[in-house]
């Protein structure tokens, strides 16, 4: 395929924010309280809406006859690109709100970049979703604050969360060869530009949140290369029921 | 859905056109049936009162209108792309409906009618940016009771029944009420 690169750079944004709507979207009905199952699912629908325009846009490079549901649905398990953040499990609310906020302060540093892409439709697509990803920031980072600094056990659990998501926090930083040739032509966002500019904005809220700051240098990769935690195999088999059971479903 | 395609795909779309702000006219003779189209989720505003439409042109015998989404995943755009076909034709009006999501939807594109239908409705409509902010973030008293008038309100979630509102609630008179988010 002659934009192969470009193809797999719009799969590797689309699958991050399909899996973490995916896994927000799991939470309809289950969440701790009324308003927030609403919110994460308002975020969830944001997200999905998100990855939709992306994919759709996938599937204009790919060219033939497929179709935004085939790229989102009916992909194996290792074609998936997106960060290790991302697919880990819903346990507790301080670990859905730990992941989304580590994810909150990449995605908006990230949409801010990808607004100057040289891609049109990239740019249009980030233009929109910078306005709904900064509404889920200020949810994340306001429950972070509320549960890093609230009780005994919930800044415990918290603390606990931001520890263990920590490890894949450098991945949204790596850069594959897809990436690099993406940033060369002026599509692609150069991440290690905002590098410092994440971790500073998150240690500001952890510490507003009266939690610590992990030291752990010891981080996890491969998402990107489609190398999943054992987590995502199971998300999928969810997510792609209803296409499987009942084949060609439009979204 | 199939029929309805294009609505959502960005393949009708030139994609040199995306900005280009002086495509944006909206044929005079075709505001008429354009008001009968209402947002399917506040059936009290017009897609125009909501400011969704770009432009909407006659070409070959051929009605084109762009739409712009409010929110990425707002399933009310699939509906309205269906309804402006169906209010067309309705007119005799063969339409196509193409989505252009660049320049983003912003509250401010909506009329001040359709603020004024909001607030009859029920939802108070987005305050500007600044102040929004200061109602979202800084717990400010801005933002108007629906039911009573009264500013002492507060925020019960960003997040409300739609992708577009947060949940408020009157310290006056105890209702609870929609805020129109600002975007
Ligand atoms: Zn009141």
């Amino acid at each position: 395929m002659k934009n192969n690169n470009l193809y797999k750079y719009i799969l590797s944004i689309a699958d991050n924010t399909l899996i973490l709507g995916q896994r927000l979207g799991e939470l309809c009905g289950h969440g701790p309280s009324l308003e927030t199952d609403i919110a994460c699912t308002n975020i969830s629908l944001d997200m999905l809406g998100q990855a939709r325009n992306y994919y759709q846009y996938a599937a204009k490079v790919k060219g033939g006859n497929t179709t935004e549901d085939d790229i989102a649905f009916l992909r194996k398990e290792h074609e998936y690109l997106n960060v290790l953040l991302v697919e880990q499990p819903n346990t507790d609310f301080g670990y859905i709100m730990a992941r989304q906020f580590l994810f909150d302060v990449y995605h908006l540093l990230f949409l801010q970049e990808l607004q100057k892409s040289k891609d049109q439709t990239l740019s249009a697509i980030s233009n929109k979703a910078i306005k709904e990803v900064s509404y889920h920031y200020r949810f994340s980072s306001d429950w972070i604050k509320r549960l890093g600094d609230g009780t005994k056990e919930s800044h415990q659990r918290t603390q606990n969360a931001v520890d263990d998501l920590w490890t894949y926090t450098d991945e949204l930083f790596h850069q594959t060869e897809t990436d690099k040739a993406m940033i060369n032509d002026g599509i692609g966002v150069d991440t290690l530009k905002f590098k410092s500019e994440y971790y500073e904005r998150a240690n500001k809220v952890l510490e507003e949140a009266t939690l610590e700051i992990p030291e752990s240098r010891y981080f996890q990769k491969g998402g990107k290369q489609g190398m999943h935690t054992e987590h995502l195999g199971h998300l999928l088999s969810d997510l792609q029921y209803i296409q499987r059971a009942y084949p060609n479903m439009k979204w | 859905m199939s029929e309805l395609k294009n609505i959502s795909s960005l393949d009708s779309l030139p994609l040199g056109e995306m900005s280009d702000r002086t495509e944006w006219v909206i044929d005079k003779n075709l505001i008429p049936i354009l008001n009968q189209v209402l947002d399917p989720e506040i059936p009290v505003l017009t897609i125009l009162d909501m400011g969704v439409v770009r432009s909407a042109i006659i070409k070959d015998d051929e009605v084109i209108v762009k739409i712009t989404p409010t929110y990425s995943g707002c399933p009310a755009m699939d509906v309205i792309g269906e309804d402006i076909i169906i209010a067309f034709k309705n007119e005799g009006y063969n339409a196509k409906v193409e989505l252009v999501l660049s320049p983003a939807w912003t509250t401010d594109w909506i009329t001040e009618k359709g603020r004024r239908s909001l607030e009859g409705y029920g939802i108070a409509p987005p305050l500007d940016a600044i102040a929004d902010k200061e109602v979202l973030l800084g717990g400010k008293k801005l933002v108007k009771c629906t039911n009573c008038g009264s500013t002492n309100t507060k925020l019960v979630s960003q997040f409300g029944s739609t992708a577009c509102k947060a949940l408020f609630k009157c310290s006056d008179c105890q209702e609870p009420f929609d805020y129109f988010k600002c975007l």
